[in-house]
Formats: structure tokens, sequence, C-alpha cells
């Protein structure tokens, strides 16, 4: 079967089995892809968790009962806003751009600051009333979906104020390039998952 | 006073003398005995001065091949505490008869089922598995390391420091008294008021974070850092087996992390989840447990199987039989052991057809698993069988696991699953896998893959009694379970009423001591080996005719792996090129691109530890520090950019020229 392959390759020199230079592929962007893949699962548990609980109201409030979606509402475009911005500074960044990058990201950390702000006015308005995750289990869930996507914004946002740290001190090079990318796809990964919670949790909770 | 109070209780939370249990003999004995060796440890490496070495080679090493090494030695540590936990129940279950209580009281004697099986899963299985495929992985793929090797280091010590955590337990309060799985309400802060399950959570989500990095590293290592000309369908099977272990670490992992977190938020911040009140589902803690649990055992599992596919192969001298089905066999199991979770819990009310459904799907895995062993099978027919001591594992495996596969389909069946669930038929069946499938695989790549890093051959002698006292004693101990398990005997029993069953508990506890000799030869196997480490040197770096191109380097490998990448055109690689008189390449060596080490994350897997020991025992500013510190320290490694540098062609060249008068003298 193989004795084609094998008078192929008979009298090739031994060199034929190996390469001088070799430079493997960089594989940062897929790892963090697929640390992502494995983010949304952990969503996934969340959400399914949601959905099993979101009906246990144990004499407490529906959702119909405490959601604001005009509050929602503004916060979600506050977020959607701040995806396009990330886009603005990764174009600025391909053109080599320091200052429009910092700007751009700058805009980003704001903009999910302020969702995060309001999401706190939200939790602390709910705790105020006395709707705490201990109330009941839909509650629980409730704040265990959204805190720990609120959770991930915080900590997109400590990871864009580093960046724009290392930015400034040492320039776009290829490294932070790479970094810019991958807080690129953590940033509108957070973004997919704010719709998912946005619809399921707060347009379906409120129908 | 009060103030006083007040202070101790925020600095040490709930942690006081009466934690520590110096009231427990055997636990001060065991104690006293740890102390000691590891003074005796601590003293032999200062008297050697072995502390520089220990710390620049191996604890900031981010070679994938010490990494691996350092794995294995973790495995093997936590097999002898695991075991012990098993000699001890064993011997508790021989004499608890009849009015004896035996000797361990059942808070212990709890503490005792749950954290052998803790530790033989996560911390002997998973680090035996993750570190072979360490050292294994790169060489096969003919690359110089790992796609990322400080994560590598990272993910280490974050086992390293969950196994601590377990370890720590021990004499600092207690264990949880669950089971392993730890299901609510029992594992709820009602059921279990104390740090039990908490040391519980919190060693499986740190050590939970390193499985997950490595399933990442090894993912994108064995997509983009293959040789050229390795296609997929060029690479090796236990590459292949590691590829689809690590998919499985990646999509399961993450329900872990999460169900721990949720039953973590249950028990501090009075959450309900899984509660009895307030609209909590302790059935969904259940199916998201082994939504994890059941793609795990085949985490274990499929390593396994490839190592099996390489030794049949090398050993019988023949290409492997059905590599194509072999491959895609591994595919069906990795999706299919996502479909099948429920068959852990048949009898808790899912209703016929979905049980139905459940039963049925697990059934089907037998299917791919059943075409492995007719593939090795006809790998050894009419080949040149060689009965070195891997090759014995895997025939010793292949009967063993066939019986362990065979109750397992009995117990996919759901009616007769009401009959056997919970019984000791079910934990002779998990054993059965995990001892003959995975731990007899381990046991054949540690024989195997041994003279690769270190140069020399294992003991044949010892390592025949190790084998021989493992197979035998696993029979003497497990299959007296299924007798009683079809008894209805149940499981995580603390003594019995019924004398008549005794005999069988004696003969399984006579078991448990053949595996005792096991360990033990295998230990005196290692010594030995070493003090004989020049007779049974290997100076070809291919000692068994190998296949693969880890055999295509020097024994140990240089630190590169690799002067020059090799270039595939076949499965079988390595027996390609030496059959088509590939020359080694002598000069013209370049300087080599490598990454540096790093303290890194040695440092910052401790800091999570401390974290870790801090929630366990409430100690809020323990836990406030350690995590600002682990944030911080993460933020810090960021600002390093100066990872690299280059071995000099020079060193390269001393380096190969070495190696090639050591294969012309011995050529």
């Amino acid at each position: 079967m193989t004795t084609n392959a094998t008078e192929a390759t008979q009298n090739l020199p031994s060199s034929h089995f190996y390469v001088r230079e070799h430079h493997p592929e960089q594989g940062t962007l897929l790892g963090f892809w697929l640390y992502l893949m494995s983010d949304c699962l952990l969503f996934a548990g969340l959400f399914a968790t949601y959905a099993v609980l979101s009906n246990s109201y144990a004499g407490g409030p529906s959702g119909a009962d405490i959601f604001d979606l005009p509050l929602v509402a503004l916060n979600t475009s506050f977020l959607l806003l701040s995806s396009i911005t990330y886009g603005f500074a990764m174009l600025q960044m391909q053109l080599k751009r320091v200052n429009g990058t910092l700007l751009w990201l700058a805009v980003t950390g704001l903009l999910g600051a302020a969702f995060i702000g309001l999401e706190l006015y939200e939790f602390a308005h709910l705790l105020s009333e006395g709707y705490g995750p201990q109330r009941s289990a839909f509650l629980t869930a409730f704040f265990a979906l959204v805190g720990t996507h609120g959770l991930h914004v915080s900590f997109g946002i400590i990871w864009l104020i580093v960046l724009m740290v290392q930015v400034k001190r040492f320039g776009l090079n290829a490294e932070n390039g790479r970094r810019l990318m991958c807080l690129s796809m953590f940033w509108h990964f957070l973004d997919v998952v704010w719709i998912g919670v946005f619809t399921f949790v707060y347009l379906m909770g409120v129908l | 006073m009060q103030d006083k109070t007040d202070l101790t209780s925020l600095i040490f939370g709930r942690l006081s003398l009466e934690s520590i249990p110096y009231h427990e003999p055997i636990l001060v004995v065991t104690f006293a005995i740890a102390a000691l060796a590891g003074l005796g440890l601590l003293g032999f490496i200062t008297y050697k001065q072995f502390w520089g070495t220990l710390w620049h080679d191996w604890i900031t090493s981010i070679d994938h091949k010490k990494i691996g090494i350092m794995y294995i030695i973790l495995a093997f540590v936590m097999l002898l505490r695991g075991f012990s936990d098993a000699l001890m129940m064993r011997a508790q279950q021989a004499m608890a008869f009849a009015g004896s209580e035996g000797f361990l009281p059942p808070e212990h004697y709890d503490q005792l089922f749950t954290v052998h099986g803790v530790i033989m899963i996560f911390f002997v299985a998973m680090p035996m598995i993750v570190g072979i495929m360490n050292f294994v992985v790169p060489l096969q793929l003919g690359t110089r390391d790992v796609a990322f090797p400080f994560l590598n280091n990272f993910s280490f010590w974050m086992t390293a420091a969950g196994a601590g955590l377990t370890m720590v337990s021990l004499f600092v309060g207690e264990f949880g008294k669950t089971g392993w799985l730890a299901f609510p309400p029992l594992s709820g802060i009602q059921g279990s008021p104390g740090v039990g399950v908490d040391y519980y959570i919190w060693s499986l989500q740190i050590a939970g974070v390193g499985t997950l990095l490595s399933g990442i590293n090894f993912m994108v290592t064995i997509i983009k850092n293959r040789a050229p000309g390795m296609t997929l369908m060029k690479m090796p099977i236990f590459t292949w087996t590691a590829l689809c272990t690590n998919i499985l670490i990646v999509a399961a992992f993450p329900i872990l992390t999460v169900v721990l977190a949720m039953l973590s938020m249950d028990r501090m911040l009075d959450t309900h989840f899984f509660t009895n009140d307030m609209g909590g589902n302790m059935m969904m803690y259940v199916n998201l447990i082994w939504i994890w649990g059941h793609p795990e055992v085949y985490i274990l599992i499929l390593p396994a199987f490839g190592v099996f596919s390489e030794v049949v192969a090398t050993f019988s001298g023949k290409r492997l039989f059905g590599y194509t089905s072999m491959v895609y066999a591994t595919i069906v199991i990795t999706v299919l052991s996502y479909l099948v979770w429920l068959h852990h819990f048949f009898t808790m009310g899912a209703g016929a057809s979905v049980n139905a459904f459940f039963g049925i799907t697990t059934m089907i895995i037998s299917i791919p698993t059943g075409a492995k062993l007719f593939n090795w099978l006809f790998t050894m027919y009419r080949g040149r069988i060689r009965f070195e001591l891997p090759m014995m594992w895997t025939v010793s495996f292949m009967v063993t696991f066939t019986i362990g596969g065979m109750t397992g389909v009995l117990l996919a069946v759901p009616p007769a699953d009401f009959v056997l669930h919970n019984s000791l038929f079910l934990v002779a069946h998990f054993h059965n896998v995990i001892i003959g499938g995975v731990l007899f695989g381990m046991f054949a790549a540690i024989n195997y893959w041994f003279p690769k890093a270190f140069g020399y051959k294992l003991d044949d002698y010892w390592g025949k009694w190790s084998f021989w006292l493992w197979t035998i004693g696993f029979y003497a101990a497990f299959m007296p379970l299924y007798v009683l398990g079809l008894m209805g005997v149940t499981r995580r029993m603390n003594h019995f009423d019924d004398s008549s069953l005794q005999i069988w508990f004696v003969i399984a506890a006579i078991g448990a001591l053949m595996i005792l000799g096991g360990i033990v030869a295998s230990i005196i196997q290692f010594v030995v080996s070493y003090r004989r480490r020049d007779e049974l040197r290997d100076h070809t770096g291919d000692i068994w005719d190998g296949r693969t191109l880890e055999w295509s380097t020097s024994s140990p490998p240089p630190q590169y792996n690799f002067a020059f990448t090799p270039v595939v055109y076949d499965n079988d690689s390595w027996t390609d090129m030496k059959k088509h008189g590939y020359e080694r390449p002598r000069d013209g060596f370049l300087p080599i691109h490598m990454p540096k080490n790093t303290a890194a994350g040695f440092v910052l897997a401790m800091l999570s530890a401390a974290c870790g020991f801090g929630l366990v025992w409430h100690m809020w500013p323990l836990v406030g520090v350690s995590f600002v510190a682990l944030i911080g320290g993460f933020i810090i490694h960021t600002f390093n950019y100066n990872r690299d540098y280059h071995i000099p062609a020079e060193d390269v060249t001393r380096i190969e020229n070495e190696r090639s008068q050591q294969l012309d003298r011995y050529a």
C-alpha cells in the first residue's frame, strides 16, 4: 500500500525530514477565544439556573414587579455604545495612533463605568426595598446572573485601564496590539451576553 | 475584653484552637509522621544545598517536561494520602461487625470516604494525566514547548495549591462529610455548618482554575504547534486523545466552577439556589454537577486509551490497527460523554422516558469503546509482541477494563440500576474502570516514558512485583464488593449488623493490603532504578524502537526538545524517518528562541491558596489582602514584556555534539 510513497521518499536527502528554521503560529488569540467559550459555558450554567428558578418567587416579587425597563434600556444603550467606541479604538490602533486609541479606550471605559454605576444603583434600590438575593430563589438567580456579568464588566474596566497605561508607556507594539485584540473580544463578548440577559431576564420578565 | 474578642474573630474568623484536632490520636500520629517527614525532607534539601536548584530549575521552571514531572510527583504524593484513607476504610469495614464499632467514629469515617474520592479524582488521576500530557504532547508534536509556557507553570501551582488546601484540612479543621460530590441539602449550611464543605469548595475552585487553563493551553498547543506536515490525521493517537480530553476539560470545568460558586453563595450569603425553602431546587445541583462529572470520567480515561494505543503499537512492532476508526471512536466518546449525565441518578424521579433516553445513550458509548478494544487486539494479532512492563499493564487493562465496562452497561439499564444504585456494586464498578483503566494506563505510561524523561529504564524485577500485586490485589479488593453489592449492601456504611457479610470485607481488606504491596513495590522500583541507573542507561534515545517523534530526540531531551523542527510525512513519523535513512543533523545549528523562567505562577498560586484558606475560615482581612495582592500581582506580571531569550548557537552545538559523540560511541 505504501510502496509508492516509499519509493518516492527513498532517495531524498536526510534534511527532507527537518527544517532549520521554524516559527510556530501565534496562538494567543485562539487561546483567548477558547477562554471566552469556557466563560460562555459559565454563563450558560447561570442562564440555565435562571431558567429553572425564574418562577420560584417564594411569595416575593416577580420580574414584572421590580424591573425598571427604561433604566435597563438606558443601561443597555451604554453598553452597546461602548462596543462601538471600542471598535473606534481598534481602528485608531490599526492606524498606529496612540492618542486616538487612548481617547476611544477612555470613552469606552467611561461608558462601561456608567453601565456599572446604573447597575449598582438598580441593585441598591432592590436591596433597600428588601428584595435582595436572599428573598427568593428567583432573586438569587437574578442577582447571580446579572451580578456575574457586572463583575466581568468591572474586571474589563480594570484591564482597560491597565492597558491604557501600557499603551501610553510602551506604545502600540505587537504585544499591546494582541492584548487590545483580546480585550476587544472580551468586551464584545460581554455585550453579546448582555443582549441575552436583557432579552431573557428583563424583557421576558415583564411580559 | 469585648474588643479583644472582636478583633480575634475579625482576624481569625471561625478558626480557633478547638479547630486543631489534637484530641484525635490517629490524626496526631499522622501529623507527627507528616511533620517529621517534612522536616526530614527540608533538612535533606538544605544539607544537599538543593534550594537553589529547586527554585531555579523546578519551581519557577516553565519547561513543559519539568512541569509534567512535577505533576506526576504531586500525583504520587497524593496517591499515598488517598490510599491511606482507602486502607483505613477497608480496615474499618472488615472489623466493624456484630456490635463492634470499629476504630473510626462516623464523623471521621464520613470525612475519609469524602476526601478519598476527592483526592483520588482531582489530585491523583487529574495531575497524573495532565502530567503525562505535559511531558509527552509537545514532544510528539515536534515542538519546543506548549503554546503558553507561563500559564502552564501557573496551572501546575494552582493544582498544587488546591491539593495543599485539602491536605491542610486534615490538621486544621475538618473536610466535608458529604461524599465526593457534596450534594445539597446535606452540603448546605444547615446540613454541614462546619468548614469541611468550604475546604472542599475552595480547594476544587483553585485547582479547577489550573485545570481549565491547562485545557486551553493544550488545545492551542495541539492546534497551532504541530510540526510541519503533521495534519490532524497524522497526529499520534495519544495526542489525539489529549486533544479530545482538553476539549472536554474546557467544555466541562466551567460548569463545576459555576455550580460550586452557587453552593458557596448558598452557604455564605444565605441565597437559595439549592435550599429546601424559598424556591430553591436541589435537583439542579445534582444535574449541574453531573453535567461536569460525567465528562470528567472521560477526561480521565481518554488519555489512558491513548497511552495503550501507543504502547500496543510499539510493543507489537506494528502500525496501530484502525488508526482512523480509533480517532473517530475517540471523537464519538467525546460527544456522547455529554449526553449521559442523568444515568448517575436514574432513581431520582426523572421518569421512565427520560431514563430510557439516558440509558440508551449510555449503552451506545460502549460501541466506540468496544471498537477501540478490537483495534488493540488486532494490532497485537500477528505482531511481534514484547512483554515489557508497559505491555503487561496494557494487557491487564484490556481484561480488567472489559469487566468494568460490562458491569457499567449493566448499571446503564434503568430497572437494574434501581436495584443496584448506591450499592457496593456501583463502588466496585467505578473502581474497576478507574483503577483498571486510568491507573493501569498511567502505570503503563510511566514505565513507557520514564526512560525518555530520565535517560534510564525502570527496573523490571520490582516493576513486575508492582504489576502482579496491583492486578491480583485489585481483583481481591473489588470482586467481593460486586458480590456484596448484588446482595444489596449499600455504600458508605460505617458498621454492619449481619456478620455473614464479614468474610467478603475481610477478603477485600486483604486485596487492599496487596495493593499496598504494589505501591511499595513501585516505590522500591523507583529507588532501585535510580541506584542501578548506569546499568539501565539508554544511550540511543529510542529504547523501545518507538514510532513517534518523542523517540527521535535524546533521553532526556534537551531543554529545547528538537534542535531542528522535524517534518512529518506519515502517522508513525519516527518509524518512517528510521526506515528512510534519516540522519541526525550534525552542524549548522542556530540560536533557539525560548521563554524565560518566572516566579509569577508560584507566587500567584500561593496567594490564591491564602485567599482560599481565608474564605474557608471567614478570615476577611486575609481574604481582602490576598485578593488585592492577587489582582495586583497579575497586573505587575503584565508589565513584564521581557519574557524570552535565545539559547546561543554555540550552546546548541555543544549539546548536540555531545549527543553525536554518545551515539557514535554506542552505535
